[in-house]
């Protein structure tokens, strides 16, 4: 069981952490010597090309263990891992001229991103409880310090702030819940853990006791209701570019590190946390769409819609079935590919010292900006949930998932609290199509770069929706692979 | 079953307005309006040429799918990209095909605003209610109808009245709460049936009673509202007010219809015994529509209201038709569909002929029409007549056979349907007769010129419509025949799980 000698073949399946903590590293000292910013920010986009590559050509389909079992690498993490380098590169391509215009295009940005996204490959490919909390902390940690990048601005900084302390206590109480697992199975190893599970535990209550624990801290992290306070108040109070991030690639490791702990670990207790998720769940849906309908700043009506998708990815979770488990991930992912573009038009139009926070500022965009009033109108549209967009199949995928693990009622639920998100997303295209333009509303400039990569996004959003078969089929292809 | 290599009929009319569409946005701003219009025609035309073959081509001796296309589309899910039509379905695509020409026509000079973005909302809306008509998956089916609603809510906002802006939210919601209740049971029923979305697979589903009500609760949620039925009316008055003129058409042509067709493709043969044991309730919302919606049609002071009101109350007609499971009452229901599709489009669009000389629906506004519009009087007044049920135009055909059909089950039902005759005449002769006749009213009307060419043309073939189907109805009913007794003998077999 301690056989915890390194050998080579132990580092390959960990090939694409190292480059990312090696280029950082460099980036990081290549950032002091030269004053080109420009190169340090290509680097970091070749980083997650080179990452993506390696990746990409060491999926190898079965599992693969390493560091006594501490780290796996398998095809959902493959998946996970690559949709996390593409968030992470159209987050640097979005954010570019937003972070010049306001002084904040720093070597320092560059290399906290990339910390970030490797602790979300750790998270992704973990298999110990160890590993997991390290690479949560490392993601974490990136994040506190990139809320609070606009060093004097004030909300930044609050936000920041509230942003450590109640992460930090998520943190506590997920190691708590950890150690008191730990206690009653002797192991730390989630296949083991699995295993030990199964075969009974000496004090069933004790378990629920370490799985409300562990449970709350996950809720924390993934921004759930009852414990997603400080969403809002962090999307609002970051740099556009900040919250473009944080509402992106996190999501995929929170997915990655909820599937781990209690599918991976913990799924012979299925009854136990199913309930649990399913009032998270059904809190989320509610707080979520209702709360969202309030607001009149953007990023801040985006932050309850994301409260309100992560419930609706807990619903697939919680189905307690494989099929589950792939249209979450299918959720997940279909989520994130929606989030980067909502966020990068908002990054997008706050531009020439001007900042798109009010819904407000977004009025009658389709007069000005035609193309990126359409564009925006498509994620609306597909946030909501309606065909031909892919977020149509992302929702029906989880309802069917849902309705054939028998929760008709929470089915139910979900599609009726959809129907109220449907409200606030119509009023973001009533407010772009409907409405004049301000006076003061600026000119836009052109910046080729992220104005293709937001068509491209835009585009993917309509085009998944027409022929969706390929990314489900990925999805449900690699969790098979992995759940052998 | 053909599953051939090239595209089908129904393929082309649903795709070809929707790429023209597409094309149009591409064609970029204001800049371009005169090709954008041409562009729109040429379109129109095209998808309606593509679609005549389902006219000439079609065999009115089956009641099997014809011009079938079936292709997996997301086979993990095992969704079907699965079209085909049959005696029911099929004119109701002609009918659209040929309504989006005339709301094209309508819109040529109205509209000098975001000329693309409009006629494209049209195009694609066009090519996705065709969508709705030939899908024969539940989910296909889904995808349509609920797609449908974007580019109309897009219309109502951005090219309506004052209020377009609450109308076109309430339109959409209101549809949408509908919907996803469908939905939930489209997936029960790909449980029910051991994985399949195909609807005709549903139609033989065995089903218990308590899961057959349901189902056809949730589907009537769906399409009650959007036929709409009384008391789940209430967003049509408004979006029709406040949308433009071609709006207007297309939602009273052409969706309300959808959401009859839906009763008689989802929920009465999915759920026969459910539809039988609920006839009763459906019979009483149809007759509420038909006599107390007539009667606030009569008090209504703005015109596009009250044809509004008039389309809820011919409606109701048609569910009358559906729920008495005659075929007679079915046929009448159907003619009674697509002749209101021909004269709602006409009412409307003559109250978009006025109110784009005066800017006004109150009928207040105007009086004495008819002497400076002589010739648009004479289209008004036939119309007008078709809307009362004038025996010789479309519109007595269907109301005919409704009630012919219901004297049979029940006399009390025919008597009180047959109030319609008075009331509909009553609200739109009295309209006609304060905005048409008498003396000149007001300097507007003083100043208004009859109808130009194109807007000839449009009432012209219109009112052709309305009178070859007033005068032979016949090749319609056989088109419709085969399908309708297959949907009756379907409907008398119980379905209940032994």
């Amino acid at each position: 069981m301690h056989a915890m000698t390194f050998t080579f073949s132990d580092l390959v399946p960990a090939l694409p952490e190292i480059f990312v903590l090696v280029m950082a590293c460099a980036i990081l000292l290549l950032d002091v010597i030269s004053k080109q910013r420009t190169l340090s920010y290509t680097l970091t986009l070749l980083t997650l090309v080179g990452a993506a590559a390696l990746t990409f050509f060491s999926a190898s389909g079965a599992p693969q263990y390493a560091f006594g079992g501490q780290f796996v690498d398998d095809m959902m993490a493959d998946v996970l891992k690559l949709m996390t380098y593409l968030a992470s590169f159209a987050v640097l391509v979005y954010s570019r001229v937003y972070l010049t215009e306001r002084g904040l295009f720093k070597g320092e940005f560059f290399v906290l991103l990339l910390f970030a996204t490797l602790g979300m490959m750790v998270m992704i490919s973990a298999n110990h409880f160890l590993v997991l909390y390290v690479g949560l902390e490392l993601l974490s940690l990136s994040l506190y310090a990139l809320v609070a990048f606009h060093r004097d601005n004030a909300r930044a900084t609050e936000a920041a702030m509230k942003y450590f302390v109640l992460g930090a206590l998520a943190s506590g109480l997920l190691l708590y819940g950890m150690s008191i697992l730990y206690g009653l199975t002797g192991t730390l190893e989630l296949n083991k853990m699995a295993a030990t599970v199964y075969m009974g535990v000496g004090n069933p209550m004790l378990l629920s006791f370490g799985l409300v624990f562990l449970v709350a801290g996950l809720g924390f992290k993934l921004g759930v209701a009852p414990f997603h306070m400080w969403v809002p108040d962090v999307y609002q109070g970051a740099p556009s570019a900040v919250t473009l991030f944080i509402g992106s690639a996190p999501k995929l490791a929170a997915f990655a590190f909820t599937m781990r702990i209690l599918v991976d670990g913990l799924q012979p207790a299925v009854a136990e946390w199913q309930g649990m998720l399913a009032v998270m769940a059904v809190l989320s849906l509610a707080i979520g769409n209702l709360a969202a309908i309030m607001q009149t700043n953007i990023k801040r009506m985006l932050a309850y819609s994301t409260i309100s998708h992560m419930g609706f990815m807990l619903l697939g979770i919680l189905s307690g079935t494989f099929a589950g488990y792939s249209v979450s991930m299918f959720y997940a992912i279909v989520y994130v590919l929606m989030s980067l573009g909502t966020f990068g038009l908002v990054v997008y139009l706050s531009q020439n010292g001007y900042e798109a926070e009010s819904l407000d500022d977004f009025k009658g965009l389709n007069q000005r900006q035609p193309w990126l009033a359409a564009l925006m109108a498509m994620l609306m549209f597909s946030m909501a949930g309606l065909p031909p967009f892919v977020g149509f199949y992302a929702k029906l995928s989880v309802l069917q998932a849902l309705v054939g693990a028998g929760w008709l009622w929470l089915a139910l639920v979900a599609v009726l609290f959809s129907l109220i998100g449907a409200y606030y997303y119509l009023r973001v295209v009533k407010i772009l199509y409907f409405d004049t333009p301000h006076a003061d509303a600026p000119i836009l400039s052109g910046q080729a770069d992220s104005r293709a990569l937001l068509s491209i996004n835009g585009l993917a959003v309509l085009l998944l929706g027409l022929a969706p078969q390929g990314l489900i089929a990925l999805c449900v292809y690699a969790m098979q692979m992995s759940m052998q | 079953m053909t599953e051939g290599l090239g595209i089908g009929v129904l393929s082309l009319a649903i795709w070809v307005p929707i790429l023209v569409g597409v094309l149009i946005l591409i064609t970029g701003g204001d800049k371009n309006a005169e090709g954008q219009r041409t562009l729109a025609l040429l379109g129109s035309l095209l998808g309606f040429a593509v679609a005549i073959p389902l006219w000439t081509d079609f065999d009115a001796g089956t009641a099997a799918m014809q011009f079938e296309e079936l292709a997996r589309w997301v086979p993990m899910f095992k969704i079907n990209y699965h079209l085909g039509v049959d005696g029911i379905s099929m004119p109701f695509i002609l009918l659209n095909s040929f309504t989006t020409i005339l709301v094209v026509l309508a819109g040529w000079q109205v509209i000098k605003e975001r000329v693309g973005q409009y006629m494209a909302a049209f195009l694609i809306q066009s090519g996705l209610i065709n969508g709705v008509f030939s899908a024969l998956d539940g989910i296909l089916f889904y995808v349509y109808f609920e797609a449908m609603l974007i580019p109309l809510y897009l219309i109502i906002g951005m090219w309506g009245g004052q209020n377009r802006v609450y109308a076109a939210i309430k339109f959409f919601l209101y549809t949408l709460l509908g919907s996803l209740l469908m939905l939930v049971s489209l997936l029960y029923l790909f449980f029910q049936s051991g994985g399949s979305f195909e609807i005709l697979t549903w139609h033989r589903l065995p089903l218990a009673m308590t899961a057959q009500i349901l189902l056809f609760v949730a589907f009537f949620f769906a399409f009650a509202v959007k036929v709409p039925m009384w008391p789940v009316h209430t967003w049509l008055p408004d979006a029709h007010v406040e949308a433009p003129t071609g709006g207007s058409v297309v939602l009273a042509a052409i969706t309300l219809k959808v959401g009859a067709y839906g009763f008689l493709r989802f929920a009465m043969p999915i759920a026969p015994d459910a539809s039988h044991y609920l006839a009763g309730f459906m019979v009483t919302l149809s007759l509420i529509a038909v006599v107390y919606i007539g009667l606030v049609a009569l008090v209504q002071s703005d015109m596009k209201k009250l044809i509004a009101y008039s389309s809820i109350a011919h409606m109701g007609f048609v569910t009358l038709g559906f729920f008495i499971f005659e075929q007679m009452g079915i046929e009448g229901g159907l003619i009674q569909m697509i002749s209101h599709g021909f004269i709602s489009a006409a009412m409307f669009l003559c109250v978009g002929v006025m109110y784009d000389r005066v800017h006004s629906r109150q009928i207040a506004d105007y009086g004495g029409v008819a002497n400076k519009m002589p010739m648009f009087a004479a289209f008004f007044m036939l119309f007008a007549m078709a809307n009362a049920g004038l025996p010789g135009t479309s519109g007595f055909v269907g109301e005919f056979m409704v009630i012919l059909a219901t004297v049979k089950v029940n006399f009390w039902w025919a008597f009180l349907a047959t109030t319609t005759l008075i009331f509909g005449a009553a609200y739109t002769l009295w309209m006609y007769k304060r905005v048409v006749f008498g003396p000149v009213g007001n300097a507007h009307v003083e100043e208004m010129r009859d109808i130009n060419g194109r807007e000839f043309i449009v009432l012209a073939l219109l009112a052709v419509c309305v009178l070859a189907m007033g005068l032979y109805p016949l090749p319609l009913t056989e088109v419709m025949h085969a399908s309708v007794d297959n949907l009756l003998a379907h409907l008398s077999h119980s379905k209940l799980v032994p």
